[in-house]
C-alpha cells in the first residue's frame, strides 16, 4: 500500500513534466503554429534552470531562467515561421537540434554540479491522512498549478473573449485578419507563451523532478508531450489526463525494475515511447476524428493579403 | 521600413546564394563565440575550416564521416521532397548497423569475404523494416510519421543498448557492454593501406548517381516530387499518396541502414552503446542544406564532416567541449531557412505604406503590404 501510494505520488511528479510542456504546445498549435522544436527548448531551459539554481540557490529563479531560455528561443522560431514564412516542421527541427548542441555545450561545466537540499513540501493535515497523504499531498507547488493553470486555460480558451481569438486564429486566420486581429502577432505570442512553458517544464525536470544536469537529460519528453497534444484532441483537460497516464507508464518502468521483475531493464525503458507509438496509432486511426478536433490552419503559414 | 517582396519566380541564383549566405552567418556567429569563450577566433576557425581539410590524410577522414551523411542525406531529400517527414533516420541506423553485426558476428576465421555483400544487405533490410513501421502505421492507422519515427530511435538505442549488454555481449569482453570484434573477412574493404577510407565512399558516390537518376530521370521520382509539391495536383493525376509513403521510406531507411551496415563493419569492426553519434540528425542539415539534390548533398555532406572534425579538434586543442559541432550544426539550419525566405521573397525598403496598387499587379503589391500584422 506504502509502495502503491509513493507510485502514484511519482506519476502525478513525471506527468507534470508533460502536462507543463503539452499545455503549452497546445496554445501553440490553437493559434496554428506547430512547433517541433520542444525537445531543444526545454533541453535549453533545463540547463539554464540547472544553472540559475546552482549560482543563486532559488529554484523560482530557476523556473523563471528556464522559462525565459524557452521564450527566446520560441520567439526566434516564431520570427523564422510567421515573418519569414519559413516551413514550420524544418525550422522547429532546427530548434530541436540546436537546442540539443547548445545546451550539451553551455551544459558542459555543469555536470558534476549538485544541488543543495531539495525543499520537501506537505500541505497541513492533509498531508497526514494515510495512503491519500503521501499520493496526492505531498508535492511540489507546481504539481497543484498545473492543475490550475490547465483548468484556468480550459476556462481561457472556451469561456473567454481572448481564447476565442487565439482559436479564431489557429482555425481560420483569414478571417480573423478580415476582423482586424492582428493575426501574426497573436501567433507570435502563442508561440513564446508556448515556449515559456515548455521552458518551465524543462527546469522542473533539472531543478525538482530529476535534479541533475546530464545532456541530452530531456530524453524524448518534449516528442511525447507533442504527441499528447494530438492525443488530446487539442484538449486542456484530456492533456492533464494524457499527461498523468504517460506519466504513470514512466513510472511503472521503474516500479517493476524496483519489484524485482524479470525483465530486461532496456524493454522496460522503450514503454513511454512504445506506449506514446500506441497511442497515437489508436487515436489517429479515426481521421475524421482527429480532422474534426485539428485547429483547421494547424502548420500551415499565413501571410496577410495573399 | 524593410518590407518583404513576393518575387514574381522563385530566384535560382538565391537557391544557390543562400547556403553560403548561411555558412557566412553561421561563421560570424561563431567568430563572436570564441571571442565570448576567450579563445582566439581566428584559431577556432582554423580548427573547422582549414585543419580538416590540410592533407591527403585529413581529406580521407573527412570522407569517411562524410559516407553516412551522404547516403543518409541522399535518402532524406528523396523523403522531404515527396512531403515525407522522416526524422527518425538515426534508429534507422542503428538498425541497419544492428542487423549488418547480426550476419557479421556469424562469420569465423574461414569465411570467405561474400560476407561483406551479406552484412551490407542485411543493413539495408534492417533500415527498411524500421523505416517500414512508420509507412505501415502512417498508411494504416494515419498516425503521424513525425513522431513515429522520432520514438522509434529512442526505442532503437534501446535495443542495441540491450544486445550489447545482454544476449550479444563479448563472453571475453572483461564484462564491457559490446560484442565481439568482428572476424577479419567481415572487415570492408579499404581502398588504401593505412588510411581508414574504404569502399563505402565509392558506394555512396554511385548511390549519389542513382538518385539522380531517380529523382530526375524515372517516371516514379517524378511522381513522387508532384505528390511533394502538389498533393492535390498528384491526386488529380492518378499518382498514390501511399505508394509514395511507401517508396520515399523504404529508400530512405534503407540508405541510412546501408550506413549503419558499412558503419559496423567499417570503422567500428563491433557494436558498442556508443554507434548512435548522430548522423541521421545531422543528415537533416545534410539534406536541406544540399538543396535536396544528390550534388548538394555530397558538398554539405563535406562541410558537415568538417564540422565534426572540427568540433574534435577543438575539443584536443583548445580544449572546447566537443559538442561545439551542434551548436553550429543546428545554427547553420536556422540560418539557411532564414536566408531560404530570399529565394522567394526581396526585400525592400519602404518609407510609408503605398496607395491602393492598379489591379493589374494587385496580386503581387497585397502580397507584399503586410500592414497590421
Amino acid at each position: 500500500m506504502e509502495s502503491f501510494a509513493l507510485l502514484v505520488a511519482a506519476t502525478l511528479n513525471a506527468g507534470t513534466v508533460l502536462a507543463i510542456a503539452g499545455l503549452g504546445l497546445l496554445i501553440n498549435e490553437r493559434a496554428g503554429i506547430v512547433n517541433l522544436g520542444a525537445e531543444g527548448m526545454m533541453l535549453v531551459a533545463a540547463i539554464a534552470g540547472f544553472a540559475t539554481a546552482v549560482h543563486t540557490g532559488n529554484d523560482w529563479l530557476a523556473f523563471a531562467a528556464g522559462m525565459a531560455a524557452g521564450a527566446v528561443l520560441a520567439a526566434a522560431f516564431g520570427a523564422l515561421v510567421i515573418w519569414l514564412n519559413t516551413n514550420q516542421y524544418a525550422s522547429g527541427l532546427a530548434l530541436s537540434l540546436f537546442g540539443a548542441g547548445f545546451s550539451a555545450f553551455v551544459g558542459i561545466k555543469y555536470t558534476q554540479e549538485k544541488l543543495g537540499d531539495r525543499p520537501r513540501f506537505e500541505i497541513p493535515f492533509l498531508a497526514d491522512i494515510p495512503f491519500v497523504g503521501p499520493a496526492f499531498f505531498k508535492h511540489h507547488p507546481i504539481v497543484y498549478l498545473t492543475v490550475l493553470g490547465a483548468i484556468g486555460l480550459g476556462w481561457f480558451l472556451y469561456r473567454s473573449r481572448g481564447g476565442l481569438v487565439l482559436r479564431a486564429v489557429g482555425e481560420s486566420p483569414e478571417s480573423a485578419h478580415a476582423l482586424g486581429y492582428p493575426v501574426r502577432r497573436i501567433r507570435l505570442l502563442a508561440v513564446v507563451v508556448g515556449g515559456a512553458l515548455c521552458g518551465l517544464a524543462g527546469a522542473y525536470i533539472s531543478v525538482i523532478y530529476t535534479p541533475l544536469w546530464v545532456e541530452g537529460m530531456i530524453s524524448g519528453k518534449g516528442w511525447i508531450a507533442l504527441a499528447l497534444t494530438t492525443f488530446a484532441t487539442w484538449r486542456p483537460a484530456r492533456v492533464l489526463l494524457g499527461a498523468y497516464l504517460f506519466g504513470g507508464v514512466t513510472m511503472l518502468q521503474f516500479h517493476l525494475q524496483g519489484e524485482g521483475v524479470q525483465i530486461p531493464s532496456q524493454w522496460l525503458s522503450m514503454l513511454p515511447y512504445l506506449a506514446t507509438i500506441v497511442v497515437l496509432v489508436l487515436i489517429s486511426r479515426n481521421a475524421t476524428w482527429i480532422r474534426v478536433n485539428m485547429p483547421a490552419s494547424l502548420g500551415k503559414p499565413f501571410f496577410p493579403g495573399s | 521600413m524593410l518590407k518583404l517582396e513576393a518575387r514574381p519566380q522563385p530566384s535560382q541564383a538565391m537557391s544557390l546564394a543562400s547556403p553560403i549566405l548561411a555558412l557566412a552567418i553561421t561563421v560570424v556567429i561563431g567568430v563572436i563565440l570564441f571571442a565570448l569563450l576567450g579563445k582566439d577566433p581566428v584559431r577556432g576557425l582554423q580548427m573547422f575550416f582549414v585543419e580538416p581539410i590540410k592533407s591527403g590524410y585529413a581529406w580521407t577522414e573527412i570522407a569517411v564521416k562524410a559516407t553516412p551523411l551522404v547516403l543518409i542525406g541522399l535518402g532524406l531529400s528523396i523523403c522531404y521532397r515527396s512531403n515525407v517527414w522522416n526524422i527518425g533516420a538515426e534508429g534507422q541506423f542503428v538498425i541497419g548497423a544492428i542487423f549488418a553485426s547480426g550476419v557479421a558476428m556469424q562469420a569465423g576465421p574461414d569465411t570467405g569475404r561474400w560476407i561483406v555483400v551479406a552484412i551490407l544487405i542485411a543493413g539495408v533490410l534492417g533500415g527498411m523494416f524500421w523505416a517500414g513501421i512508420v509507412a505501415w502505421l502512417r498508411d494504416r492507422f494515419n498516425a503521424n510519421e513525425i513522431l513515429v519515427s522520432l520514438m522509434l530511435v529512442y526505442v532503437a538505442v534501446m535495443v542495441l543498448s540491450y544486445l550489447v549488454y545482454g544476449p550479444w555481449k563479448d563472453p571475453k569482453g572483461y564484462n564491457f557492454p559490446q560484442t565481439i570484434t568482428f572476424a577479419a573477412a567481415t572487415k570492408i574493404p579499404r581502398l588504401f593501406d593505412g588510411f581508414r577510407l574504404n569502399i563505402g565512399v565509392l558506394i555512396a558516390l554511385v548511390t549519389v548517381a542513382l538518385a539522380w537518376m531517380f529523382m530526375f530521370r524515372t517516371y516514379q521520382g517524378f511522381q513522387l516530387q508532384v505528390g511533394g509539391l502538389a498533393p492535390a495536383a498528384a491526386r488529380y493525376a492518378g499518382f498514390s499518396s501511399r505508394r509514395a509513403l511507401w517508396l520515399s521510406l523504404l529508400i530512405s531507411g534503407g540508405l541510412a541502414g546501408l550506413a549503419g551496415g558499412l558503419e559496423a563493419a567499417g570503422p567500428l569492426g563491433q557494436l558498442t552503446p556508443y554507434v548512435p553519434v548522430g548522423y541521421g540528425f545531422a543528415a537533416i542539415i545534410v539534406a536541406y542544406v544540399g538543396r535536396l539534390h544528390p550534388v548538394g548533398v555530397v558538398f554539405s555532406a563535406i562541410l558537415m564532416s568538417m564540422f565534426y572534425i572540427g568540433g574534435e579538434l577543438a575539443q584536443s586543442r583548445l580544449g572546447l567541449p566537443k559538442s561545439l559541432t551542434g551548436v553550429f550544426q543546428g545554427l547553420l539550419l536556422f540560418t539557411l531557412l532564414a536566408c531560404d525566405t530570399l529565394i522567394h521573397y526581396r526585400i525592400r525598403w519602404r518609407h510609408a505604406p503605398r496607395p491602393l496598387a492598379p489591379p493589374a499587379a494587385s496580386s503581387v503589391q497585397a502580397a507584399a503590404t503586410p500592414k497590421g500584422a
